[in-house]
């Protein structure tokens, strides 16, 4: 790789001097006026309403404050007046992209507060529902990223033309293809048939292959390589320190996968790898998702050859009437952007007490500043694109 | 992995007088928490990351605990003086009033930890303020987590904590000039989006009782707007 170091491995933080996981002051060139931009919250290349006030020497970036709220309504508060299943259509709105895994970090908070248990055919389903939501989100990920470094449309469409087959896969089994509010607490909504896990079968046959095409057509591209490499590196200390979850966390090398870690569902079961970094620069993030991509279809494949028959929901899971005892659960997946955690508070009513989500995308960009200072600002878009957010989970 | 009792015990020894309370969790999850003195916040934190390794701090949010008014029956036995028999005497009687208590509410900012090197978690603990209207400060984590400094900005923009220590404390998600917070359990919505330009009947009666409702609430510490975004300043 170009002109970059290798990152050590992530040894615990230890102690360190105060003050040492601040953004760098940056000194501008001389006596020159700085420029100061909002980039946003219309800029094409964001992926929603978002705005950064960037200052400028020049092309150097020496300041940048991200601004948030555009596409702020309150989530948490609306949770609050809701039953507990009345969240569950709502959840598919924080990351619209990966809707199905924000169903499952709900599920699964709720199941750590009541103790329900889910069947195992449903556990299977909520593991492949999840992959394949996993590879639809880097995918397009992968998409947007070489976009807004210029490659106007072809490696977006690849992208979104394996996308949109999955959505398909999603619209058959839950009757949307993004808004699906499929899971319930306990297990799933519908059952799948054996001919819509055939027609799954068949998509995740062809996914390997797009993988490759992905690959061949854009890891060793001279532009991609050259305007990534070494860029908006973080180094694994900080990413730690910054709450950094999901593959940006693993580009910089740290070994941290909550399916790993936490085996919540069935993960334990499966043969899979966690693709770690060297260079923790935004090349290093696209090839994690790439290869992200790779492991989460080797997941698809066994789950798919070993999913058993059974009920999708525990017959004795409670719909009407749903009250868990007074308590409180904190519990987290590995969604495809990151650590999504739902924390919940019963005081025994009807409606939660407390409802906060854990965005990972939110919480990724506290490093965002970190990452862009002293960049050129044509840099900071594709810094910005690495991070892989969604808009309506950053402001919900 | 140690448990919060563990835990508990480990941060008392390392930290004298730290003052810190065992939360039971009633709930299946079994995710018991340690409530920290805001005073000795600061140091039992870097103890948590240095010497227990909880490196990573995941969640941070805030809870509203507003104040509660228990009403509840007292027997209460008085001596009055009775004629018994054509003599006066004292007499104990005993009698059952209605008494309401008002247990003081509390603004909480609760964590959640865990630990990256060890592959640990989570370790809840959860620090409260004196009370909700004008002693509302906690120590801020962010020098000692980073993930915090945003959380710490969301909290302090809808539930109004007011993280003491806090590098660039301003609204995160409602705009700058927005005066109240959102979160707490007794906020007032605002009645802008039934507008008309000439308010009558039903609309201009919720405007006025709204208009009211607003006019009768305390002013709220914390609660200024600032000006700016920070970036060119």
């Amino acid at each position: 790789m170009i002109g970059t170091d290798k990152l050590g491995a992530f040894k615990g933080s230890g102690s360190k001097p105060d003050g040492w996981n601040r953004p760098p002051v940056i000194e501008p060139d001389g006596d020159a006026e700085l420029l100061e931009v909002a980039m946003g919250p219309h800029h094409p290349s964001t992926h929603g309403v978002f705005r950064m006030d960037v200052a400028l020497d020049g092309e150097r970036v020496i300041r940048l404050k991200p601004v948030f709220g555009y596409l702020h309504r309150n989530h948490e508060k609306i949770a609050e007046g809701l039953g507990y299943l009345g969240s569950m259509p709502f959840t598919d709105r924080l990351d619209y992209m990966c809707p199905l895994t924000n169903n499952w970090a709900y599920a699964l908070a709720v199941e750590k507060l009541t103790g329900q248990e889910v069947p195992e055919r449903a556990e299977y389903l909520r593991v492949i529902l999840g992959e394949l939501t996993r590879v639809q989100n880097h995918a397009s990920a992968i998409g947007f990223l070489i976009q807004e470094m210029g490659a106007s449309g072809t490696p977006l469409m690849y992208a979104f033309r394996e996308r949109e087959k999955i959505l398909d896969l999603f619209e058959a089994l839950t009757g949307a293809r993004m808004m699906v509010n499929y899971m319930r607490f306990g297990g799933c909504r519908v059952d799948a048939t054996p001919a819509w896990l055939d027609a799954a079968r068949k998509v995740v046959a062809g996914l390997p292959g797009f993988a490759d095409e992905m690959d061949r057509l854009l890891s060793t591209n001279e532009i991609l390589m050259a305007r990534t490499q070494g860029v908006g590196v973080l180094r694994p200390e900080l990413a730690v320190n910054a709450g950094v979850t999901g593959p940006m966390l693993r580009a910089s090398g740290v070994n941290y996968d909550i399916r790993k870690v936490d085996g919540y569902g069935i993960y334990n079961r499966f043969n899979f790898r966690v693709p770690l970094g060297d260079h923790g620069d935004v090349y290093d993030r696209y090839m994690v998702r790439l290869l992200e991509m790779r492991e989460s279809i080797k997941i698809l494949e066994q789950a798919l050859k070993d999913i058993p028959g059974g009920p999708v929901m525990d017959p004795k899971a409670k719909i009407r009437g749903f009250r868990p005892k007074p308590g409180e659960a904190y519990g987290r997946i590995e969604a495809p952007k990151g650590e999504l955690g739902f924390y919940l508070i019963s005081d025994g009513g009807p409606t939660p007490y407390r409802y906060r989500v854990r965005p990972p995308s939110l919480i990724n960009l506290t490093v965002l500043e970190d990452m862009a200072l002293g960049e050129n600002v044509a840099d900071v878009v594709l810094i910005f694109g690495s991070v892989d957010i969604v808009l309506g989970e950053v402001d919900r | 992995m140690k448990t919060v009792e563990e835990i508990k015990a480990a941060i008392e020894a390392a930290v004298p007088d730290a003052g810190v309370e065992f939360i039971s969790n009633p709930s299946v999850s079994g995710q018991h928490s340690l409530r920290l003195t805001p005073d000795h916040a600061l140091a039992v934190s870097v103890f948590l990351r240095d010497e227990l390794s909880f490196d990573f701090l995941s969640n941070v949010t805030g809870v509203d605990w507003p104040d509660k008014a228990v009403t509840e029956k007292v027997k209460v036995t008085r001596t009055v003086t009775k004629t018994v028999d054509g003599v006066e005497q004292p007499v104990e009687e005993t009698a059952e009033e209605t008494r309401t208590r008002v247990t003081p509410g509390c603004l909480e900012a609760v964590y959640h930890l865990f630990s990256v090197a060890l592959k640990q978690g989570p370790l809840t603990f959860r620090m409260r303020t004196v009370n909700r209207t004008d002693h509302v400060e906690l120590p801020s984590l962010t020098p000692i987590w980073r993930s915090a400094e945003f959380q710490e900005r969301e909290i302090f923009d809808l539930f109004g904590i007011v993280f003491t220590g806090h590098p660039d404390l301003r609204r995160l998600l409602m705009w700058d000039g927005f005066k109240d917070h959102p979160m707490r359990r007794d906020y007032v919505e605002p009645d802008d989006f039934e507008y008309e330009p000439t308010a009558h009947d039903d609309v201009l009666k919720r405007a006025m009782a709204h208009q009211a409702a607003t006019a009768a609430q305390p002013a709220i510490a914390g609660a200024t707007g600032q000006k700016g975004t920070g970036a060119g300043q």
